[in-house]
């Protein structure tokens, strides 16, 4: 057991570092959604940290499947079923944590770090819906 | 170190976290969410762990008067959760519920040029784009609610 949650420790210590990083240097808060999304609609001398957030995130995951191939899923060819799932999923995420303006890592990560009110609302009510889907999907569809 | 490199170590750090966390695989991710079934309790620590480090040094960070490359620290409006907070969280649950995925994983994992990632993350930005054309529209916040608008006065958490 104490080696199952030393990972996701470690892991979320790195978040935790990465998170506190861009605050000390670049004065950001670390969500991805509001980091990334804002690229969209981008703003003159706001772009540069983005694009190499980003590209510091795709470097992180040509590094993992590199070294540990393991951090991902084995590939597999999804049912059309699936695609539409998989599409439908993402504008969800897309819309939804750019209209809740953050997601797990700018609400969950550093909102709650900051004691935001907020944040700890939209993190209970993420939390809430997902365990609902899940529930939904696995045990009652 | 420049911005640019701290941005970009910032991200490197990110991805490398969230993949020994296990939070790039959704079928991690769902287990964890499926507390009715047999609940993978594993990923609560890696928000625990993500906010004691943060939480331990947001303070230490903000002795400073400012940032290292930046004039000053995000700041934010004492505002009350709202509507809008809440669905699009609620919306946001349900899509991560469904895929597996939230924005830092599905980015993460898009290097791979894994199948399912090419699917989702398109739509993603396609929901990303949506949101804020709705918000342009109806002009509540337009800007303020960005949280990337460049420290033009507080805006909304985070």
């Amino acid at each position: 057991m104490t080696s199952s949650i030393l990972l996701p420790l470690l892991g979320g210590a790195l978040i935790g570092l990465s998170a506190s990083l861009l605050l000390l240097a670049n004065g950001r808060v670390a969500g991805i959604s509001g980091v990334v999304g804002s690229l969209l609609a981008p703003v003159r001398g706001d772009v540069a940290w983005r694009v190499l957030f980003f590209a510091g995130l795709l470097a992180g995951g040509l590094l993992l499947a590199w070294l540990r191939p393991g951090s991902f899923p084995a590939p597999s060819t999804p049912s059309a079923g699936g695609l539409w799932l998989l599409a439908g999923a993402g504008l969800l995420v897309g819309f939804g944590s750019r209209l809740g303006n953050g997601c797990t890592s700018g609400h969950g990560v550093c909102g709650i770090s900051r004691g935001s009110v907020r944040s700890i609302s939209a993190t209970l009510t993420f939390m809430a819906t997902g365990v609902l889907t899940v529930f939904l999907v696995r045990h009652v569809l | 170190m420049r911005p640019s490199l701290s941005a970009f170590l910032s991200g490197l750090i990110f991805a490398i976290g969230l993949g020994l966390a296990g939070m790039t695989d959704p079928a991690n991710v769902l287990g964890f969410l499926d507390i009715a079934g047999d609940w993978d309790y594993r990923l609560a620590f890696v928000m625990g762990g993500a906010i004691a480090v943060h939480a331990a040094l947001r303070p230490l960070i903000h002795q400073r008067a400012q940032p290292l490359f930046a004039a000053r620290f995000p700041s934010f409006a004492a505002s009350k959760p709202d509507a809008k907070l809440l669905v699009g969280s609620a919306l946001f649950g349900v899509g991560w519920g469904l895929g597996g995925y939230c924005p830092g994983p599905a980015l993460t994992s898009l290097a791979t040029g894994a199948f399912p990632l090419l699917i989702f993350v398109p739509a993603m930005f396609a929901g990303f784009y949506l949101a804020q054309v709705l918000q342009a529209r109806s002009g509540v916040g337009a800007d303020a609610s960005r949280p990337g608008a460049p420290h033009v006065g507080a805006t909304p958490a985070p």
